[in-house]
């Protein structure tokens, strides 16, 4: 195996491990006593005890900690204090809303954004490319969940032609699930498209500065065939690095987006559990969304390693 | 009619004045060198021909290429010619190829492109080509990546894709500046046989009139963007009837008319305790990881060195490019730690001492750079940059004495003391390599540790250099390390030579001994490989009779 | 050799700041905002604490340049004390970001070896926890409230200034400008402090600009969904979270206060892109 990738891999595995310590560290300073909270203020101090000898409160930290993790890596969350649930199952129920989000934003975004960012380039300095940038400039300045207000001010209260809010569930089908998913993963996927947009030009504009992009021409291939086959590939290693960014930042805009449209995602889930002070469930919701971001980052950077072929190593 | 030919073509660009009315032509099977220092319009005018000027050039006049006018040419029309009729060479062989795709895909891509021939084909004809550039298949598959070929070899990769159709016009823009002597020889030898297979017209731009008498059966000579004089190479350069071509003539065979007389030198250095002495030094660099837990051998940079040098001595490190003379340059400057060995300075062993033992001893030893833009600071001011050694002294200086040492060094070389508030990017490259000289001069050092201190000048300005070095040795008695690749500036300037390679030192002796008659393999290659104007001047008056 | 870039002296980059078209805009809609915040110090149209049920809901008018919102402020007024509590969570939370973030980079970037290696896995656990994310914990443990705003936009700047700040020395060290100071004997904190800082002080401006920017829409969105400044302070994101249920009848209370969030944001990304312009000598080179 290449060491690159071997070195990568190890990092990232540290990264988690360290993420893993401090989300429990955080959680376990909070005030208050989920034994006492699960009960309610009327309980017994025997009743309470007794409680906390039973979900291993009463034991030391470090053990604490090991179990939690040991747990997390078989897909065991503990339950919730206050559904008396799986977290596992209440974290699988919100998932399948967050994630089909987060991937429909994702992908609308790369989908505007790579092919403007390219045409940007290409058209460099002409009214097509002010304008498009122009555009990105402003759209990276808009708040997703402003953005968000709008959309739903015009086409689900103006226009009525999409649901303002809510989820139906996929049980409902796949196109009202999906018909509900439209609008916010619009008003995700738009500021990161305008980023992604100028990341992307800019990085084309940089490697079709370079000396090898001379040669290319100098061997008669025209600029059009030099952006496609020379400039695109080099410029893919920021494109990728901000797109791992941006899953990042979409994760954590479907906390703020789903708080407008009411879906039921994992965001509304951390926020109730966080007024219900159900501290086993944010520490679950919280871990998994930063371990996510971790994994997703430790991919962008192998995907590096297949752009360029110095990182493979000989 | 002739293959190329440039007639008053004008070039500006933003506005600015590139080139002024060029007249030069090129005909089939002849080499044709368009020589000029740097900015004399020597590339633009490469550029000019292939249409690949920057944003925002404009041309007037006329370039006609086998009776085409490529000025006015479409666009298509000049894809359809490069690369099929015009190929180009460049400079940085180091960025002149894509990283991300394989040298068979390069060199194919082309052959594609204009023969019309699938990828098996173009891959054949690929292979072909590459193998006859010096790049057999055997040892360089098709698959290899550029960062896994050296800068030769990837010269030889570019020069494979410009000449892979046989094009009737070969512009090669600086081919070997890059590259180290022995190379460069190589490099030049290849072009030669293939612009004679194949009858080729080739346009060779170069600052080195060495080179250029060696390869070239017509001459143009550039000087801010216009021509000076043109004409038979041989015929320019031996009668130098132009001022500016006698002028560079003089001043790339130049040498430092302060001459010490050696035999007293070399007598008193005998009995002297040495300056410097560096012993058995090693620097090991740990190989690149393999797999979870191994690694690679180690590659030894530095394997063994022993030398010494005494007070006022001026000595040559010559090499190849990465042979190690860097690396030693920067463990005697104690920038560097050797993984074992010793290096004595004023009889004090600098290996493992603190930065505040080194202390004394960095007062006494200084350093000159190659690069003329990279080695200040941007940010400072000269009198800033200058005095940056006086931090070395023990007694603390008011503002007013550092101004003064200051302008007293920068009057030591050359430059006037109303400099002092200017910043480095107001100067000129040979006016910024005095700035640096008087940085290295300031705390009255008895040894400067030279890198290369004229490779990145334009040989009139090397020659004020090199007289400046030859009278801060002979006069002030300052010692001198050379590390140098170039041999003629080894030869001007110093009194013994170190010929380094692999690591080790090959070969010692007076420099114009090992010079005129090298002992080792090593040695007689990089000096037959040197080009010398009056060799080359001399071999080819014996051709023509 | 291409030559190297050069920096210009202070005249030089004055002038041709009044010729980048990005950056005088920039400038200029930052100082509109800053100005409007510092003014409700001592003026506002009207008081923001005052509630008049008589006029709520009211669209633009003359008296009410911005309309009112549901207990009958004036949005306007609102707006501009809401602007300093934008100004102000962002540029401490800058000031945390560098503060540490510069310091860490520098010496990650001048001792090197497993130092080094160390920064940067601390660096990549805190980049790991997107500033919402981080904020949510901090308030589920502390409580919200603007300070807690600031810690957690704060936290998420280190890592950004202290890889730009380590990604700019790194790139600075082998240089050799820096070798020369070596050989005059500078230590590594000298050298940091003469040499790297002042050739990274472009960078971290330019990042600077970007972060306050990123700041601006991070606070918003915590105050939105309640995790920021707590009432009676107005705050922008707070102003949308109010509007939201009054968005059929009332469109006015969602688009002004957004307006103001698009605007700083707009002119503090104008002004780092000018900024990088003026100062970036590679972009310079390429023009």
């Amino acid at each position: 195996m290449m060491p690159f990738l071997l070195k990568r891999i190890g990092t990232g595995a540290i990264t988690l491990l360290l993420a893993s310590i401090v989300v429990f560290a955080m959680l376990d300073v909070v005030p208050g006593d989920p034994a006492r909270m699960m009960l309610g203020m009327n309980a017994t101090e025997d009743a309470v005890q007794a409680l906390r000898e039973q979900m291993g409160l009463n034991q030391p930290l470090i053990m604490r900690y090991m179990s939690w993790l040991g747990g997390f890596l078989v897909g065991d969350l503990g339950r919730s204090y206050t559904y008396s649930v799986p977290v596992s199952q209440l974290v699988a129920e919100r998932a399948v809303v967050s994630l089909p989000l987060a991937l429909l934003a994702l992908f609308l975004s790369t989908a505007i954004a790579i092919p403007v960012g390219l045409y940007s380039a290409s058209h460099r300095g002409k009214a097509a490319d002010t304008i498009a940038m122009g555009a990105s400039q402003l759209g990276v300045a808009i708040p997703n969940f402003w953005f968000a207000l709008l959309l739903v001010y015009v086409f689900a209260i103006a226009l009525r032609l999409l649901p303002a809010g809510g989820f139906p569930g996929w049980t409902a089908g796949t196109w009202p699930a999906l018909k509900a998913l439209f609008l916010p993963a619009i008003a995700l996927a738009l500021p990161q498209a305008a980023i992604l947009a100028r990341v992307t030009r800019s990085a084309l504009l940089d490697v079709l500065g370079e000396d090898f992009v001379r040669t290319a021409r100098a061997k008669g291939l025209s600029r059009n065939t030099v952006l496609w086959r020379h400039a695109l590939r080099n410029a893919l290693i920021p494109v990728f690095t901000i797109l791992g960014l941006q899953f990042s930042f979409l994760l954590a805009g479907t906390i703020i987006i789903e708080n407008v449209f009411y879906l039921p995602g994992l965001g509304r889930l951390i926020f109730q559990a966080i007024t219900q002070r159900d501290l086993i469930v944010v520490e679950s919701v919280v871990m998994l969304l930063v371990a996510t971001v971790i994994v997703v980052n430790l991919l962008v950077d192998l995907s590096y390693a297949a752009i360029d072929p110095r990182l493979r190593g000989t | 009619m002739s293959l190329l030919e440039i007639e008053k073509l004008c070039l500006s660009i933003h506005g600015k004045t590139i080139l002024d009315r060029i007249d030069l032509s090129l005909n089939q099977g002849e080499v044709r060198a368009l020589v000029g220092e740097s900015g004399s319009g020597k590339s633009m005018t490469a550029l000019a021909v292939m249409q690949l000027l920057p944003y925002g050039a404009m041309t007037t006049g006329n370039i006609r290429f086998d009776g085409r006018d490529l000025l006015h040419a479409s666009e298509d029309e000049m894809c359809a010619l490069r690369g099929d009729d015009i190929g180009m060479v460049f400079q940085e062989p180091m960025t002149a190829l894509n990283p991300v795709k394989t040298i068979g895909e390069q060199v194919a891509e082309g052959i594609r492109l204009h023969a019309k021939v699938g990828r098996a084909v173009a891959e054949e004809r690929a292979r072909h080509i590459l193998d006859r550039v010096g790049l057999p298949e055997s040892r360089f598959p098709l698959t290899r990546y550029p960062h896994q070929l050296s800068g030769g070899q990837r010269q030889r990769v570019v020069i494979a894709m410009a000449t892979a159709l046989k094009p009737r016009l070969l512009i090669a823009d600086e081919p070997t500046t890059a590259l180290d002597v022995v190379l460069q020889a190589q490099i030049l030898d290849l072009l030669r046989d293939l612009v004679h297979e194949s009858r080729m017209g080739l346009l060779l731009i170069s600052h080195d009139l060495a080179v250029v008498a060696d390869m070239a059966d017509q001459i143009t000579i550039l000087r801010a963007g216009t021509v000076v004089e043109d004409g038979e190479t041989v015929r320019v350069l031996s009668e130098q009837l132009h001022p500016y071509t006698r002028q560079l003539a003089l001043a790339s065979t130049h040498v430092p008319e302060i001459r010490k007389p050696p035999a007293s030198t070399i007598a008193s250095a005998n009995c002297e305790k040495p300056l410097l002495s560096v012993t058995n030094v090693v620097r090991e660099y740990p190989g690149a990881r393999i797999g979870l837990f191994g690694r690679a051998p180690s590659t030894r940079a530095v394997n063994g060195v022993s030398f010494s040098m005494h007070e006022r001595q001026s000595i040559a490190l010559v090499g190849r490019s990465g042979c190690g003379k860097s690396t030693l340059a920067r463990m005697i400057l104690a920038l560097d730690k050797p993984t074992s060995g010793t290096i004595e300075f004023e009889g004090v062993n600098l290996v493992g001492k603190s930065e505040q033992e080194l202390r004394p001893l960095r007062r006494h030893m200084q350093v000159v750079f190659q690069d003329p833009y990279g080695s200040f600071d941007p940010r400072q001011t000269v009198a800033r940059v200058v005095a940056e050694p006086l931090h070395l002294l023990d007694e603390k200086l008011t503002v007013q004495e550092r101004r003064d040492r200051v302008a007293e060094a920068l009057s030591e070389v050359g430059l006037s003391g109303a400099d002092l508030d200017k910043y480095p990017h107001e100067f000129s490259g040979g006016q910024r390599q005095r700035i640096s000289i008087a940085r290295a001069l300031i705390t009255r050092p008895k040894l400067i540790v030279a890198d290369e201190p004229v490779s990145a000048l334009d040989v009139s300005i090397r020659a004020q250099i090199l007289d400046l070095l030859a009278f801060l040795n002979n006069r002030q008695g300052v010692a001198f390390l050379f590390i140098t690749h170039d041999l003629s500036v080894a030869r001007a300037i110093t009194d013994r030579i170190l010929v380094m390679h692999e690591g080790r030192i090959v070969e010692t002796g007076d420099t114009s001994s090992v010079l005129d008659q090298p002992t080792s393999d090593e040695a007689k290659d990089l000096v037959h490989a040197s080009p010398s104007l009056h060799r080359a001047l001399k071999r080819r008056m014996q051709e023509q009779g | 050799m291409a030559p190297q870039p050069t920096i210009p002296e202070t005249q030089s980059v004055m002038r041709r700041a009044r010729g980048s078209k990005s950056f005088m805009i920039g400038l200029a809609i930052t100082a509109i905002i800053a100005a409007a915040a510092a003014l409700s110090f001592v003026w506002t149209p009207y008081d923001v604490t005052q509630i008049s049920i008589g006029d709520k809901l009211k669209p633009p008018s003359l008296e009410h340049w911005f309309g009112t919102d549901h207990f009958g402020r004036d949005i306007l007024s609102m707006i501009m004390v809401g602007a300093r509590n934008s100004i102000a969570v962002a540029l401490v939370a800058v000031g945390i970001g560098m503060g540490l973030g510069v310091p860490l980079g520098c010496w990650a970037a001048a001792r090197g070896g497993w130092l080094d290696e160390a920064l940067m896995r601390l660096n990549d656990v805190v980049f790991a926890f997107p500033a919402l994310l981080s904020a949510i914990m901090i308030t589920a443990i502390f409580g919200p409230g603007a300070v807690n705003a600031i810690i957690a936009i704060g936290i998420f700047n280190i890592p950004v200034f202290a890889r730009v700040s380590r990604a700019g020395a790194l790139a600075l060290w082998p240089r050799e400008f820096i070798l020369a100071a070596r050989a005059s004997g500078k230590g590594k904190l000298m050298i940091t402090a003469e040499h790297i800082l002042p050739n990274i002080a472009n960078l971290l401006l330019v990042q600077g600009t970007i972060q306050f920017a990123l700041g601006i829409l991070a606070e918003a969105s915590l105050s939105y969904v309640g995790l920021g400044a707590q009432p009676p302070m107005p705050s922008w994101g707070r102003m949308l979270f109010e509007a939201q249920t009054m968005i059929a009848i009332a469109p006015h209370m969602a688009i002004f206060p957004g307006l103001a969030i698009v605007m700083t944001v707009l002119g503090l990304n104008l002004l780092g892109d000018g900024l990088s312009d003026l100062l970036d000598p590679k972009l310079r080179r390429q023009k």
